[in-house]
């Protein structure tokens, strides 16, 4: 359970929150090692690891080649002979050469030794459109790793939870993909409270409750979908939003309950949407709360095409925005 | 194509109609929805549309006439279909609310009707669902959403508003006229008769009763000479001071409820598994007794409400009224709802045994059967003329088990039994 120490707190957004986190873990955990490309003398591109390489030492800020099979993969090998490694992938698009590392080996460590190992590995990476990233620093990977099991996924939206799932995710003695969307690293700002606390992995949030509509989503959409849905409270309508947080383990009974109340779902995500996350929870709820949907389930989400364009209008044609979501809303409210 | 047209059902209990007067005559040409033929019955009398657009080709009811619903009573040749068909009987839809006492929310019948269609088609699972577990014909709901289609939450209100017919256990004879004759009507031989929205509510319940909950069986016949002698003691006080007759139907849901008390189990339902909440067993915290009421037409189950909170007294004027209600078409849905276990006088009409089918989401459901001297050898080896009375029980075998059914069925008896003229009523 979410344990806080303190109730004291400080105001962050998403980048301090990842950087505070991570500091406390190194200085409270000298097994904690941080690997990945320019993690060390740079900082990190996003100046998350900025002056840990001087107070921590190159051993413990281990600045890697451009290689990101080896990344994980010393790792995964780290972790497994007692090491606390929190591995980077500086941009989520990068992390294809890893791809047997995580799903290939890191998942799959418990199961091979019979036990006897396991994989306390976190891989951060940071992920999402929205900022001009274009073809190689837009992607979303999620739906590529959800399908494996043995692995878990994590996706906050907030600082404070930030901080609790990225706890939780070290803490966890299995491989955690920490995504971290780029375009809320300094967008948004929260209280985050102080010293240590961990917020259950597999957890959603209930962030706003409604009674017409379920729209559930994760990352930044999620705060678009609390401004739709800010905006049809204004016309009575009454949607009930929730933060999926962990992608995997999915959070099953948050969404059915909410389901089960509001009889229509909506699901949101930036990520395209065949075989997408929405996919796997749209499966879900016909499978499970058939006779409560008075709505076929919508998705709403990324088109099928491979990459998000650089030109601005390319880019928001792949993105969807609050005022989209709120149609989406308000046509599904009114079915 | 030629249409044949029968007579409508106008209203709930109605099994007849009589053609007042033809607004049409032969080759005469009808719009849909035109009224062509004025109908009376003992309820209304109200001009009939036409659901085809065409061509009168044949009135088959004089003036007069009174026939069955369902009865052809013209033929209209319907426009823009020149190619001779088969013959497609349609029943003329009733026409828009009719003022009868009983009214329930007239289904829009006909299903040939466009909204009925297309407001059945767009008919999510969870409409479904609700329209099934508050017994409610979706075709009778206007629905508000998109282009006219039935949500949840219209069901949800039409359940509120609607005084809707429950369905009912068993077959329970009706309770005798107060006139003496039959109301009941001879349908006529080699008719199809429509249902209506009652008759199907309590089909399909049946049907779903005695698919879902597996029924068993038991009878124990009790001497109820005691408490026969003490109703007939206080029956002439009690017509005198309240205007209704006192039947041995209180003096049996008094002891029905104590025992019901003592076996809490068979005051309970299943609830089957619902999403991730697994199929259940729920002791329901009310007593509240259906009794079976039969109308010519129709079966009501009226509910008294926390019987176990009322004497003998108190539930024989619960019962009567809502028998008289029941009678005169004017149960509300609050009456008909909320009911945990059932009560049927059978017997009223010389039953002597019967196997009735639990009230669905219920437990159990208990009669009384007709109350016939007989002769008895008692414990102490005399013989003796004594009034004795079978009582029948079916049980949902998900929930009970024979030793609990068999344990409350003694334990009415033993209660029903040790009722002796005596006492406050």
């Amino acid at each position: 359970m979410a344990v806080v120490s303190n109730t004291s707190s400080t105001v962050m957004n998403n980048v301090e929150a990842v950087r505070a986190t991570l500091y406390e873990a190194m200085r409270n955990d000298d097994r904690t090692v941080i690997l990945g490309e320019d993690v060390g003398a740079r900082g990190n591109v996003f100046l998350i690891t900025k002056d840990f390489i001087k107070e921590f030492g190159p051993e413990r800020v281990i600045d890697t080649p451009i290689a990101e099979a080896s990344i994980v993969g010393i790792a995964v090998g780290m972790a497994m002979e007692g090491l606390r490694p929190i591995a980077e992938i500086q941009f989520a698009d990068f992390i294809y050469p890893s791809f047997n590392q995580i799903v290939g080996e890191a998942a799959k460590t418990r199961y091979r030794s019979n036990g006897e190992y396991t994989c306390p590995l976190v891989i951060r990476a940071p992920y999402g459109g929205g900022v001009r990233g274009a073809l190689s620093h837009s992607v979303s990977v999620e739906a590529l790793f959800y399908h494996v099991p043995g692995l878990k996924i994590v996706a906050p939206s907030f600082p404070a939870d930030v901080k609790g799932l990225l706890n939780a995710a070290i803490d966890d003695p299995d491989p955690v993909l920490f995504l971290e969307h780029k375009k809320t690293y300094r967008l948004i700002k929260g209280e985050v409270p102080d010293g240590h606390y961990t917020i259950p992995l597999g957890k959603a949030n209930v962030l706003k409750e409604g009674t017409q509509l379920t729209a559930v989503s994760y990352g930044l959409y999620v705060h678009w979908a609390l401004e739709a849905a800010a905006q049809l409270q204004e016309s009575g309508l009454s949607v009930e939003v929730i933060d999926l947080r962990s992608i995997r383990p999915m959070d099953k009974t948050t969404i059915l309950r909410s389901v089960e109340k509001t009889r229509k779902l909506l699901i949101i995500h930036e990520d395209n949407k065949f075989g997408g996350v929405g996919a796997e929870i749209s499966a879900m709820v016909a499978e499970e709360a058939l006779f409560h949907l008075d709505a076929p389930i919508r998705r709403l989400a990324g088109p099928d095409v491979p990459p998000m364009g650089y030109a601005l209008p390319l880019e928001e044609e792949f993105m969807s925005s609050p005022a989209e979501m709120a149609q989406a809303m308000r046509e599904l409210v009114e079915f | 194509m030629p249409t044949t047209i029968t007579m409508p059902q106008l209203g709930e209990t109605v099994t007849e109609g009589t053609v007042a007067q033809w607004l049409k005559k032969t080759g005469d040409s009808v719009d849909k929805y035109e009224d062509f033929v004025e109908v009376s019955t003992d309820k209304v009398n109200a001009g009939v549309p036409s659901p085809v657009s065409g061509t009168i080709r044949e009135l088959l009811v004089k003036e007069g006439e009174t026939v069955a619903t369902g009865t052809p009573i013209a033929i209209i040749d319907e426009l823009g279909s020149a190619a001779p068909g088969v013959e497609a009987p349609v029943v003329a839809a009733p026409p828009v609310p009719v003022s009868s006492p009983s009214s329930t929310p007239s289904a829009a019948s006909a299903p040939s009707s466009n909204g009925a269609q297309r407001a059945l088609s767009a008919a999510s699972p969870a409409v479904r669902r609700l329209a099934r577990e508050h017994h409610i014909d979706i075709r009778s709901i206007r629905g508000s959403g998109a282009n006219g289609r039935v949500t949840a939450d219209d069901v949800l209100a039409a359940a509120r508003t609607a005084p809707v017919a429950h369905a009912a256990p068993a077959a329970p004879v009706a309770p005798p006229p107060e006139s003496g004759t039959s109301t009941y009507v001879q349908p006529l031989r080699g008719t199809r008769i429509a249902l209506t929205q009652a008759r199907r509510i309590i089909a399909e319940r049946m049907v779903e009763s005695k698919h879902a909950a597996p029924h068993a069986w038991s009878m124990v016949e009790i001497d109820v000479t005691d408490v026969w002698a003490w109703r007939m003691r206080e029956k002439d006080r009690f017509e005198r001071e309240t205007g209704y007759k006192l039947t041995l139907l209180p003096f049996f849901i008094r002891a029905v409820v104590e025992s019901l008390a003592a076996f809490p189990l068979m005051n309970a339902r299943f609830v089957p598994a619902t999403g991730p909440q697994p199929p259940a067993i729920y002791v329901n915290e009310d007593v509240n007794i259906g009794i079976a009421i039969g109308l010519p037409a129709n079966l009501v189950v009226p509910v008294i409400k926390h019987a176990d909170q009322l004497s003998i007294k108190g539930l024989a004027r619960a019962a009567a009224e809502l028998i008289d209600k029941a009678r005169k078409g004017k149960l509300s849905v609050d009456d008909l709802a909320g009911g945990t276990f059932t009560v049927n006088n059978n017997g009223a009409n010389g039953s002597w045994a019967s196997a009735p089918i639990i009230n669905a989401g219920q437990a159990g459901i208990v009669t009384m059967e007709a109350v016939v001297k007989q002769l008895v050898v008692r414990d102490d080896d005399t013989i003796a003329i004594r009034r004795m009375m079978n009582s029948c029980l079916s049980l949902d075998h998900r929930v009970v088990d024979g030793y609990v059914a068999s344990g409350f069925l003694a334990d009415l008896k033993r209660r029903l039994e040790g009722m002796t003229p005596g006492g406050e009523l």
